[in-house]
Formats: C-alpha cells, sequence, structure tokens
C-alpha cells in the first residue's frame, strides 16, 4: 500500500505508486458510472465543500457530481456570489467554510499556491482542482486513466504537448505524472509560450518548435486550449497561431497511426483543434470528461471517507 | 563617561585593528588607546568583542508617517538598534511619501522625540514619486536629507533621471535607484527560471534590473552625478557596475543580506520569500558574493521592509513585496561571508561603515572629537533569531528560528548605550 494522502495539492509530491493506486480505485468508479443508479453511500453524512474561487464549469460539475454519487453533501461557494467581491481575505473566507464543518474542501483559485496556503491552514484535506499556473492534479490523473485504458500502459510513452504551456497549469501537472513514468516528453507552441526552462521541469523533456516533428512518433498528444483572454500577453495574432499550430488530419497523420488525442477542455474548434480531429476515431475528449467522475470519486474516497487504503472497494461491493 | 574596554577595535577609515580602550564623554569619542585610565567612567567590558564605527543602514523603510500598522519610527530604530545600526536612511515611500521639506521635517522631528538611533531620511525624487515632476529636493536638503530616490519604483524615465542627476550633482547630493523596467517586471513576484516555471509564478528576468541599471550608469557619465544603485542582485547589473568604477565614475551599489545569503530555488509558497528585487539565481548570488569580496560592491543594506502580518498572510500573487532585516543583517553577513572566509572582518566592517558613509558624503572614524557612534558585536556569540522576540511591528522574515554564530552586542549613539544584548551570565 503506498503512503496515504492527506491532501491533492499537485502531482509533483507524489510517487508513481501512490498515482497507480489512486488510478487503479479509479478503475471499478469508471464501470460504476454505466450502471443505472449512479448512488453509493460511502460518503453519506459527509460534506465536501466547493470553493471554486475562479469561474469553471466542467471541474466544478465533475466534482460536485462525484461527491454527489458517493452520497456526500456539497456546499459551493462560487466566484462571482464570493465574499471575496467584498473584500475578504481568501483565508478568512475559507476559514468561515471550515467552520461549517466539511469533511474535505475542493479549491480553484487564480494564485499559484493557493491550495497549498490553504491546506497549511486548515484541519481538512485539500483538494487542488487548480491552482493559477502551478498544477491541476485531478486533470492529470484523468489523463492518465484514459491514457492507460487506450494505450494499455503508462509507461515510456512519447507525449506532445502542443499550445501554451507557460500558462497551463494542466500542462505542468500532465508533465509531472507522465514523467514519473519514465514518457519522453515534447513541447511545441510559440517560442515565448514554450520557454526553456520548462526542461528542468522532469528528465526527458525537450521543446520543439515545428509541429510536424514535434509529433512524430508521437503515442498521445495533449493539445492545449488556446486561452483567448490571454492572448495579449505576450502578443500573438490567432491566425498565425491557426497557421502554425493547429492540430489538423494532415498533421496528425506525423504521429503514430494509433496515437490519441487528449485536450482538457473546453475546446475552441478551428482554433487549437481542427473538428475533424476533435470528433474524429483518435480523439478521446468526452471519455475524458467521463473519466473526470471516475479519478474524482476515487480522490474523494481516498481523501474525505477515512476508509483505510486496503478497505474494500465501494463500487466493487455493491456492484460487482 | 564611558569606558569601553579591551575590545578589538576594528576601523577601516583608520585601518586600526588592535586590541585598546576607547573612552566616551557626552556624544563624543574623548579619546582611544591601550588600557586608559579613567576611574569615574562606567566601564562596558568589551573583551573578545569586536568594537566598529557605528554601522549605518543606507536603506530602510520605516513606514511613517502612514503605515504605522506595520512600523513606526520608534519600533524601527529599535529594531535598528539591536542590529547593531547607529544610523538608518529611511526611504521616501510612505503616505505621504517624503517629497517636500514638510515630510522631511515631521520625519526628524518624531525621529529626535522616540528614535532609537539616528534617522537620516531619504527624500523622493519626483513629487509623489510618480515619476513626473522633479520634487523640491533642495528644500528637503535644508530639512535634513542625504539622499534621493523613488524606491519601490524606478525613476521613471531616462529624462526625468538625467534631470535628477544634473540637479543632485549641482546640489551635492547622490541619487539612488531602485533599478527595475516596469514593463518586464510588470506582474512579477520572484525571479524568472526554473524555480518560477516549476511554481507557475510569474517571473521578473534579472535583465529587468540590469537594463536600468546600464541606463543610469549611462546617465551618470552623461551628468557626472554621483549614482548609488540600491540592492543590486543581479550579475549583469553588477558588471555595468564594474565597468563604471573602471572609467572613474562615482557609481556605487549596495547588496542586501537576503541577496547574497538566499536564491531563487529557496523560494516556497511562502510570502516571507517574497520581496523586490526577488531572490535571485545561484550565479548571481555567487556574483554578488564576489563583488562583495574584491570591492564591487560598496555597502551591505537591509531593505528593512516591514509588513503587517495580515498584509502577508494571503496569496504569494497578492503578497506585498519585502521582509524585515535589521535584526538579521550583521549575522547573516558573519555566517555567510566571514565564517566562510570570503572576507575579512576590516572588510566586513567597512561595508557596514565606512562603505555607506562614503557614498552619503560623510566621514566616520573612531577616533578623539568624533560622534560616540559604535557598533560592538561578537563573532562567536551562539543565538537563536526569533521573529515574534523583534523590536519591529512586522514579522516578515525567512530568517525566524535561525541559529547564528555572531551578533551585534550593544549600540552606541551619540554616547548613549541604546540597546545591550542581554546575555545569561557564564557558568
Amino acid at each position: 500500500m503506498p503512503q496515504r494522502l492527506r491532501h491533492l495539492l499537485g502531482i509533483e509530491p507524489l510517487s508513481a505508486e501512490q498515482i497507480t493506486f489512486i488510478l487503479d480505485q479509479a478503475k471499478p468508479f469508471q464501470e460504476f458510472q454505466r450502471h443505472p443508479l449512479k448512488k453509493l453511500a460511502t460518503l453519506r453524512g459527509k460534506t465536501v465543500a466547493l470553493a471554486f474561487f475562479e469561474p469553471s464549469t466542467r471541474t466544478r460539475i465533475s466534482f460536485a457530481t462525484s461527491a454527489a454519487r458517493l452520497g456526500a453533501d456539497t456546499m459551493n461557494l462560487q466566484a462571482e456570489s464570493s465574499s471575496l467581491k467584498k473584500g475578504e481575505s481568501l483565508i478568512d473566507t475559507v476559514w468561515t467554510l471550515e467552520a461549517m464543518k466539511p469533511d474535505g474542501i475542493v479549491i480553484r483559485h487564480a494564485a499559484s499556491g493557493a491550495a497549498d496556503f490553504i491546506a497549511r491552514r486548515v484541519d481538512i484535506p485539500v483538494m487542488n482542482a487548480g491552482d493559477g499556473t502551478h498544477e491541476h492534479p485531478t486533470q492529470a490523473l484523468l489523463d492518465a486513466l484514459t491514457i492507460r485504458d487506450r494505450k494499455g500502459r503508462l509507461d515510456s510513452l512519447n507525449v506532445t504537448i502542443l499550445g501554451d504551456i507557460l500558462h497551463s497549469r494542466v500542462a505542468r501537472s500532465d508533465i509531472h505524472l507522465l514523467s514519473k513514468f519514465g514518457a519522453r516528453i515534447t513541447l511545441c507552441g510559440p517560442a515565448m509560450w514554450v520557454p526553456r526552462e520548462l526542461e528542468c521541469l522532469a528528465p526527458n523533456i525537450h521543446r520543439e518548435p515545428r509541429i510536424e516533428t514535434a509529433l512524430a512518433g508521437a503515442d498521445v498528444l495533449i493539445v492545449l486550449r488556446v486561452q483567448s483572454e490571454r492572448i495579449h500577453e505576450p502578443p500573438i495574432s490567432l491566425d498565425d497561431y491557426i497557421l502554425r499550430y493547429q492540430l489538423t488530419p494532415e498533421r496528425l497523420r506525423s504521429a503514430k497511426p494509433d496515437a490519441i488525442v487528449l485536450h482538457p477542455g473546453p475546446i475552441i474548434r478551428g482554433l487549437e483543434i481542427d473538428p475533424a480531429v476533435a470528433d474524429g476515431t483518435q480523439s478521446c475528449i468526452l471519455e475524458q470528461v467521463t473519466n473526470g467522475l471516475a479519478v474524482r470519486m476515487a480522490l474523494l474516497f481516498q481523501l474525505v471517507s477515512g476508509a483505510a487504503p486496503d478497505a474494500p472497494h465501494p463500487a466493487k461491493e455493491n456492484f460487482a | 563617561m564611558i569606558l569601553i574596554r579591551d575590545g578589538r577595535v576594528i576601523d577601516p577609515a583608520t585601518g586600526t585593528d588592535k586590541v585598546q580602550d576607547v573612552l566616551l564623554d557626552g556624544a563624543g569619542i574623548e579619546r582611544t588607546g591601550p588600557s586608559i585610565n579613567a576611574p569615574d567612567a562606567e566601564i562596558l567590558d568589551a573583551r573578545d568583542l569586536i568594537v566598529a564605527p557605528g554601522f549605518i543602514d543606507l536603506h530602510c523603510h520605516l513606514r511613517e508617517p502612514g503605515q504605522d500598522i506595520s512600523e513606526t519610527i520608534e519600533t524601527g530604530t529599535r529594531a535598528a538598534a539591536r542590529g547593531g545600526f547607529t544610523a538608518v536612511c529611511c526611504m521616501p515611500n510612505t503616505h505621504p511619501v517624503n517629497d517636500n521639506a514638510s515630510v522631511t521635517r515631521s520625519i526628524i522631528e518624531r525621529a529626535a522625540a522616540g528614535a532609537s538611533v539616528r534617522v537620516w531620511p531619504i527624500g523622493a525624487v519626483s513629487v509623489g514619486s510618480k515619476g513626473e515632476a522633479l520634487a523640491e529636493i533642495a528644500a528637503m536638503q535644508e530639512a535634513g536629507i542625504v539622499a534621493v530616490s523613488d524606491d519601490g519604483r524606478p525613476v521613471a524615465t531616462a529624462k526625468l533621471m538625467r534631470q535628477a542627476m544634473d540637479y543632485c550633482r549641482s546640489l551635492g547630493l547622490p541619487v539612488i535607484d531602485h533599478c527595475e523596467d516596469p514593463s518586464l517586471a510588470a506582474g512579477g513576484v520572484m525571479r524568472e527560471g526554473p524555480r518560477s516555471i516549476r511554481l507557475g509564478l510569474k517571473g521578473i528576468p534579472a535583465e529587468s534590473e540590469s537594463i536600468c541599471v546600464g541606463r543610469d550608469v549611462e546617465i551618470a557619465a552623461l551628468t557626472g552625478a554621483r549614482l548609488h544603485i540600491a540592492h543590486l542582485s543581479a550579475r549583469a547589473s553588477l558588471a555595468h557596475v564594474r565597468a563604471a568604477k573602471k572609467q572613474g565614475l562615482p557609481v556605487t551599489c549596495e547588496v542586501t543580506p537576503h541577496h547574497f545569503t538566499l536564491i531563487d530555488e529557496d523560494v516556497v509558497y511562502d510570502t516571507r520569500y517574497k520581496m523586490n528585487p526577488p531572490l535571485a539565481s545561484r550565479e548571481d548570488r555567487e556574483a554578488l558574493l564576489a563583488g562583495i569580496a574584491d570591492g564591487a560592491v560598496d555597502a551591505i543594506a537591509t531593505d528593512h521592509a516591514p509588513h503587517h502580518p495580515a498584509s502577508k498572510d494571503v496569496e504569494f500573487d497578492r503578497a506585498p513585496f519585502g521582509i524585515t532585516g535589521f535584526e538579521t543583517a550583521l549575522a547573516l553577513a558573519l555566517t555567510e561571508l566571514v565564517h566562510t572566509k570570503r572576507i575579512s572582518l576590516m572588510r566586513l566592517v567597512e561595508l557596514f561603515t565606512t562603505g555607506p558613509v562614503r557614498i552619503l558624503g560623510i566621514e566616520r572614524k573612531i577616533a578623539g572629537g568624533e560622534p560616540a557612534d559604535l557598533t560592538i558585536f561578537s563573532v562567536n556569540h551562539k543565538w537563536t533569531f526569533r521573529a515574534n522576540e523583534s523590536a519591529s511591528k512586522s514579522r516578515n522574515t525567512p530568517f525566524d528560528n535561525r541559529e547564528f554564530v555572531g551578533a551585534p552586542m550593544a549600540t552606541i549613539v551619540g554616547g548613549n548605550i541604546v540597546w545591550r544584548r542581554e546575555v545569561a551570565a557564564a557558568m
């Protein structure tokens, strides 16, 4: 049994064994999503606080649904309605939530390190649902589950990540995770979004400015969203981006024939990805969404239930 | 009368390094010499201790007027006294900004009423430090400023810098610049590099500083004014200063204890590691250490920047820049510079005394007739710095709970012992 997690703040501090354990625990929850009655009593009586200080649709709904399917109640804090608008500090907001006695807190925040900041100041498990440009660990876990399912393994894959790597927390978490399993990672995008320091994140990372070269021999392609809200800093023309970096069916042919395409969403069709690729057989985009539930249920079960790591799996126990 | 007995007197101004007595009479030094006989004097036993000219801090923030939730002249100078400083130069970025003679006078009056050490204000270069019109520098000089700076931000434009330097040359004042290119630094919270990439924190490239130093050095050459670079942190900046000195330009620089002690790889999600300029790379630190050893660096300055705990207990991105520094400066310098044999004790004392005063155009030495401003310190006293016992109102330091060998032991200002370390009697 791997060392028990207290929080999930990032992928970087996890061992490969801890990651594998979460993915293994997620497997039965994948099956469970197909069941007509999607409700367990595992976390009945438990409450999970969802503190989304930054707008989010899919991650928030995914965590809320995962908690509900495990039988937990949720408290919702959303950026738009938050008392932060009234000038309350992050820590005061979190302490207020904590005083309502949740059993765990999921946090999404625009500041890198926000989850770490909170974890050092509260007594309940903290799950990072994305902190600034630092990490988005559950996204990397669901990506890993998707890759493992499709490729049959996580080890020693050729992975190419396309887009704005510098500002992407998804890219950092994916890099940390896949590197722990020996991936060779190629980063490709406009040069100002792919600074050389990224090669220091883990072993076997290199940068390649030409997309055709970057895709050659790839088993897995991770296409990042072009954050158009950030497009002015540093300035780049969207037309240039499409011309040089859009993942088109022609470019996809440079990768291995059985290469798979991942995207953390939301996708912008016709910008970073050609619709034919997004909807093609190599695309895993909707599987990723479904796997997000399985991974987040596994995580909530592990962190919030208080069950021992070797406790019977709730989805197996009830539905096997 | 106070007789400082048997201390090792180190004075770079006179090249002195020998065990002798120093007799103080009133606000001044009466005389120095071996075995002075003064039966009526209070004896201060300085055996095994260093007796140095009073330390001067060229760069601090006392937060008064306007931000006394973080610090006041009284609390800040008490912390300074505990750090061995006998005079501190306070930056003008208060509320209101020290950009006119009435603010300067009020700082000097408050200091006269409640400061433990001498307070030498630095005036703003521009009105409100906004980078537009020159402040009333001559009037502030008459009121008592010792230099000008828009610290907290750079002197905004090359044109304003040229005007300020031309003017200050005629007034005989040094211009101190916080060098930073605002367009490169915008939004940054730590030094750009592998660590900022890993933490996902927006980086400030070293060039943000060095480009501005380069600009200033060229304007110093154009105007002939005295230019002092505040809290220099980057290797490339130091190269500009070296080149300027080689040309004989009156260009000087200071380095903070945190920049010669810590590097960007030490940064964690803890706002006590957030300061501006940010902690630099390993290579930069090596360059600073080399400059400190070979004379390219003129002074150690603390950039003591107190912030109220609530303002620092926030996300890294949102926290204000700055850490406190008075009480740890000498111990860090001994630890990183002297105990490691990078510099001699004489050089260390120079960096805290003759180095800074020379920049201000003042002379200080330990000799009869001089003001009795003295710093007495130990190179081997073991102690632990605890931020919650600090005299400062603020606690924002990454050196909390650090164990040190070497410490300030007593601070004498104008013949008064303004602070003495309480040491448990040896068994």
